[in-house]
């Protein structure tokens, strides 16, 4: 079998014209991701079964399903049900952009939670009695104790899982949306050359990979710059 | 004298589950007084000056600290955790502020107190514990000797009437011991009041008004040291000696 380095040069191109889609599903479902995640988090330590019940059973229905198949019951299953369609959610229901950016922020609003509480058990419990100690309130010590070295202890955790989230957009092309693989896929049907085709697209989420380990390794070092002797 | 006890425990009881670790606890601490705990490990020595600022909550009796009386009340929780510092045995420093940050934090948040005056008092207090050119270091970067005296500066720091002590020396290397010791030592001639729970008997030969002796919950002997370490009345605290001074 040949490999045609014409076909890449040529397919290159368009599917970086999906790049941008590609991102905005990415950070988009990671911003909303990470503020259900809180919210879910917050709910799993309230201490309060009320609360801490309902997130748990939501963070096992989301991570105990495939995403693919949570994006094809939003995507395919939604539009059947009369009161989506008749409600103000139903423009978000009708456009796969939205189904993606909607299955994208729950799956990874339920894995991210589970990150953030190893964050917030990991905190030393001898740090939050000096805390209290010195007088500080329960909300003080969460905002200016917890907070800060929960986020650097889950921070490793969380770049894992943007990475993957990265990945996941991929799955977006099953909706029928042109990111970089839907790209890809309309370009393998037009030319018959999977192996080109799927190669240099797996090169640009290497890269891709590449720049956002980088820059969280970064990250990871300046939240982290109090740990080192 | 009791009327102005700056710290009254009646009869003050604690479980954990089925476990009594505080059995018919009485002491009165009068301002400027320091008291040495020593004991056993697992005698209630901890617990009982964790009660004092609630960090552990007792189930029997009154505790009255400077005229307030711990409740579940957070007020008068917090009211009595603005007066008594501590200082703990693995230091508990914010690991992720610097020492100067350290110092500075509950002065603002608890006390309201401007940043300018909070970091001025930062770097009075470091300088009295002899270390102000580390404070701009984080904590790891510090020794354990030089973290405890970060630690006892930052409960200086809120200005308490009292400071209570967790076995402050007994993380630490034997080098570092001293240069902790030191700083009590001049806390102690300033007239703070200290409850100090310690295995360092030379400490509390030197700078104790009273040495107590707890053993399985209970508060077995109370007495000045000369007493205490020349005469003690009973036989567990002869054999507790024995055991700890023959080394």
């Amino acid at each position: 079998m040949s490999f045609d380095f014409a076909i890449i040069v040529d397919a290159l191109p368009k599917m970086l014209m999906g790049i941008g889609l590609t991102f905005q599903l990415l950070i988009i479902s990671a911003i909303l991701g990470l503020t259900l995640a809180i919210g879910l988090m917050l709910m799993r330590i309230s201490g309060k079964w009320y609360l801490s019940w309902p997130a748990q059973v939501y963070i096992y229905i989301f991570r105990g399903t495939p995403i693919l198949v949570q994006i094809f019951i939003i995507y395919y299953g939604f539009p059947q049900l009369e009161f989506i369609r008749d409600s103000f959610l139903w423009p978000m229901f009708r456009d796969p952009f939205g189904c993606a950016i909607f299955a994208l922020t729950l799956n990874t609003g339920a894995y991210v939670s589970e990150i953030l509480r190893g964050g917030v058990l990991g905190v030393d419990r001898g740090i939050l009695e000096a805390g209290s100690a010195l007088g500080l309130s329960v909300r003080q010590k969460f905002i200016y104790l917890t907070t800060p070295i929960a986020t650097r202890l889950a921070l490793p955790a969380y770049g894992n899982d943007i990475i993957s989230l990265l990945k996941s957009t991929a799955l977006a092309s099953t909706i029928t949306l042109a990111d970089m693989t839907g790209i890809a896929r309309t370009l393998v049907a037009q030319t018959f050359a999977p192996y080109e085709i799927f190669i240099s697209l797996a090169i640009v989420y290497m890269i891709l990979t590449w720049i956002l380990q980088k820059s969280l390794g970064r990250v990871e070092r300046y939240l982290g710059r109090y740990m080192e002797k | 004298m009791t009327a102005q006890a700056l710290i009254q425990m009646t009869n003050v009881g604690k479980f954990f589950g089925a476990f009594q670790a505080l059995k018919g606890i009485n002491l009165q601490v009068s301002k400027g007084e320091r008291i040495v705990v020593c004991g056993p490990s697992g005698s209630g020595k901890s617990t009982m000056i964790r009660c004092i600022n609630r960090l552990e909550k007792h189930d029997e009796g009154q505790i009255i600290i400077g005229g307030k009386e711990l409740t579940d009340q957070v007020e008068d929780i917090n009211a009595v955790r603005r007066e008594v510092g501590m200082v703990f045995q693995s230091f508990n420093l914010f690991p992720h502020m610097t020492i100067v940050k350290n110092l500075m934090l509950a002065q603002r948040l608890v006390r309201k107190i401007p940043k300018a005056e909070a970091k001025a008092t930062a770097m009075e207090y470091l300088e009295r514990v002899k270390i102000p050119e580390q404070a701009d270091k984080y904590p790891i970067q510090l020794s354990g000797g030089q973290q405890q005296r970060v630690a006892i500066a930052r409960a200086l720091c809120m200005k308490p009437k009292i400071i209570l002590f967790d076995e402050p020396t007994s993380a630490l290397d034997p080098e570092m011991i001293h240069e902790v010791l030191e700083v009590m030592t001049d806390l102690a001639r300033d007239g703070m009041t200290m409850i100090c729970v310690t295995h360092e008997m030379g400490f509390a030969r030197s700078v104790a008004d009273r040495v107590i002796f707890m053993d399985a919950g209970e508060i077995i002997e109370e007495a000045d040291p000369k007493t205490f370490f020349n005469a003690p009345k009973s036989e567990r605290t002869k054999k507790f000696l024995s055991q700890i001074l023959t080394h």
